[in-house]
């Protein structure tokens, strides 16, 4: 049974045998490729404009950030995780802190809560307005798609500044609640950037959702069947996307989402065209929470005041603890051995594990569709490659 | 969902199989079922297809590693010193051999619940590093069991494609286990010498003795 690994370098595909092979064209999409969203590559062999085989290629970005954290402090940890997700950095420490928080029992104070939900859905809104940019970007509509969103993104990003000091490195979580409080007059602001979204996406949606040439490149191209979405662990709304009833805000009960009302999108195709519009009508149920998170807010303090942030050391086991990311099921796994530093640090990444399907949406459809799958299924490289 | 209940229910149905239940004594109360690695793709194809279980979600699979401890007591012994019987003191070590063990989280999506998690160990951390893998069964797996072997060294039996997935395929060693040796920087210098030199000499040993030892001898 030992002989399944394969030695061979990924350079080298296994050779093509089938008759009419020497008509095959091996090439490698990557990795300084625009479309590739970072240093990834895939190794892909074309019958013409036909994809016959398709292997990724990981490790472009790999710093081996599990090991890193293993030398560091449980807080010390805490800037890394910034670095995964890039895009949606509160995400990556609402993950670790809940994990962290799961190995030391630490309870987190109400106002805490409030505020992880409501820079998580902020969060939720700027990743998915960007990917729906990159993925017209991808498909050709080059600059002005991409533009409207990265202009909304940067006012939630100017948000994330007032809030924590950075657009994008937060680091704005702690073990029992968060950093530091709300400046004067940021909720007000966020309530009016709230409210003004709704304008950005109907403008957004009455110029994509039924644009002829975004039906005819999205619709029936990429179909992920629902059975092979659980079993290759798809998480997020490109699960969803497939009609997988999956979330984990409703699932888990983490946080305080039983207190919001809010519905999950399905789809029922399971190709491109459903996870964009999957991604755009999260956006609409994120801005509910908000809005409910926004108006029923309270006073208190926003750490838990037991938790120790000097010489913290949880007690000698295990835990792991998850949250629905933009991009699907973020999960960190920790092993204490009771010393200052985990004995075990795991991210489980969404988007690496997004990509498990890549080959089998890709194959029999062209070149350019690629392309746009990837697009569709939404990675970051710093969170693949670690 | 109660692990005791789990468990009896799987012994019930995989005949032969022997499970036992790792206690987590963290607060956050997740228990673990240690498998056999003779019955242990039995007992996942149970948890997936049993039709009150259902756990058709794997998440996340890890590696530990597990390094060789070594135990030292004092023991106190009766010895003949110069003639005359008297107590000494002694320290006695014992070698706990260690091992790699490979944890899997499963959720079911279509009850909504769990996690149940699973671990595996390898017999050693030397040759008898082969588990089985539960890829045919979980497709989330794949990855994810190959980022274990790239960066623990754990050998998936049965897996279709195991290759490195982060380092690159010429790549010795296995970088996360506790016992690895960083490698020296050669891009910024190409021919190491001196202090550099043994250092690159003592990783490489450590890496490929076999390999080491030709190039010694050239």
């Amino acid at each position: 049974m030992s002989t399944a690994i394969h030695p061979a370098a990924a350079f080298d595909l296994e050779p093509v045998t089938e008759p009419g092979s020497e008509q095959l064209l091996e090439i490698a999409m990557g990795p300084q490729h625009p479309s590739t969203h970072g240093v990834f590559r895939m190794n892909v062999v074309l019958d013409g404009e036909r994809v016959v085989r398709l292997k990724p290629v990981f490790g472009y970005l790999h710093r081996n950030h599990e090991k890193i954290a293993e030398n560091e402090t449980y807080l010390g940890s805490m800037p890394y995780t910034d670095r995964l997700d890039y895009m949606c950095p509160l995400t990556n420490n609402w993950a670790y802190a809940l994990a962290v928080e799961k190995l030391a029992g630490i309870q987190v104070p109400e106002r805490a809560e409030y505020l992880r939900v409501i820079t998580g859905e902020l969060t939720r809104l700027q990743n998915h307005a960007c990917l729906i940019g990159f993925l017209m970007q991808d498909m050709g509509a080059s600059g002005t798609p991409l533009m409207y969103a990265f202009r909304q993104r940067e006012i939630i990003l100017d948000l994330f500044e007032a809030l924590t000091g950075a657009r994008m490195m937060c680091n704005y979580m702690r073990f029992g609640g968060c950093r530091v409080d709300l400046p004067s007059g940021w909720l007000d602001h966020a309530k009016k950037v709230v409210a003004e979204f709704p304008r950005f996406l109907d403008e957004y949606e009455s110029l994509l959702v039924s644009n002829e040439i975004l039906m005819d490149r999205t619709q029936d191209v990429g179909v992920l069947s629902k059975e092979l979405a659980i079993n290759a662990g798809i998480s997020g709304p490109m699960a969803r996307a497939s009609g997988v009833d999956y979330d984990i805000r409703k699932v888990d009960h983490y946080s305080i989402y039983d207190r919001f009302n809010f519905r999950v999108p399905l789809g029922s195709h399971g190709d491109v065209y459903d996870r964009f519009m999957i991604r755009v009508l999260e956006m609409r149920e994120s801005l509910g929470i908000l809005q409910q998170a926004m108006r029923d807010i309270p006073q208190g303090p926003i750490v838990d005041p037991k938790t120790k942030i000097r010489g913290f050391r949880p007690k000698p086991g295990e835990a792991y603890g998850r949250i629905e990311a933009p991009k699907g099921e973020l999960g960190f796994y920790l092993i204490s051995d009771g010393s200052p530093n985990p004995y075990r640090y795991r991210v489980r990444p969404p988007s690496l594990i997004n990509l498990t399907i890549l080959e089998d949406l890709c194959l029999g459809r062209n070149v350019a569709d690629v392309v746009v799958i990837l697009g569709s299924i939404d990675i970051v490289m710093g969170e693949v490659d670690r | 969902m109660n692990l005791e209940t789990v468990k009896s229910e799987i012994e019930a149905n995989v005949p032969g199989c022997r499970l036992e239940i790792v206690a987590n004594p963290s607060p956050s109360g997740q228990h673990s079922l240690l498998l056999d690695t003779q019955h242990a793709a039995a007992v996942a194809l149970y948890l997936r297809d049993a039709p009150d279980l259902r756990f058709d979600f794997c998440s996340n699979v890890t590696g530990i590693d597990w390094p060789d401890k070594e135990l030292s007591q004092k023991v106190k012994v009766r010895k003949l010193v110069d003639g005359v019987e008297q107590e000494v003191e002694e320290t006695r070590t014992t070698n706990i051999p260690g091992n790699l063990e490979v944890v899997y989280h499963l959720y079911s999506v279509e009850m909504k619940h769990g996690p149940i998690i699973l671990r595996m160990r390898t017999l050693d951390r030397g040759t008898g590093v082969h588990l089985p893998s539960f890829t045919p069964i979980w497709r989330s797996a794949e990855l994810q069991e190959r980022e274990i072997f790239d960066l623990y060294g754990v050998i998936f039996d049965g897996h279709p494609d195991l290759r490195r997935l982060l380092m690159w395929d010429e790549f010795q060693d296995y970088p996360m286990r506790r016992d690895y040796a960083d490698p020296d920087d050669y891009e910024y210098e190409p021919t190491a010498h001196d202090e550099v030199l043994q250092r690159a000499q003592q990783h490489l040993s450590q890496a490929n003795p076999a390999q080491f030892s030709e190039a010694e001898g050239r």
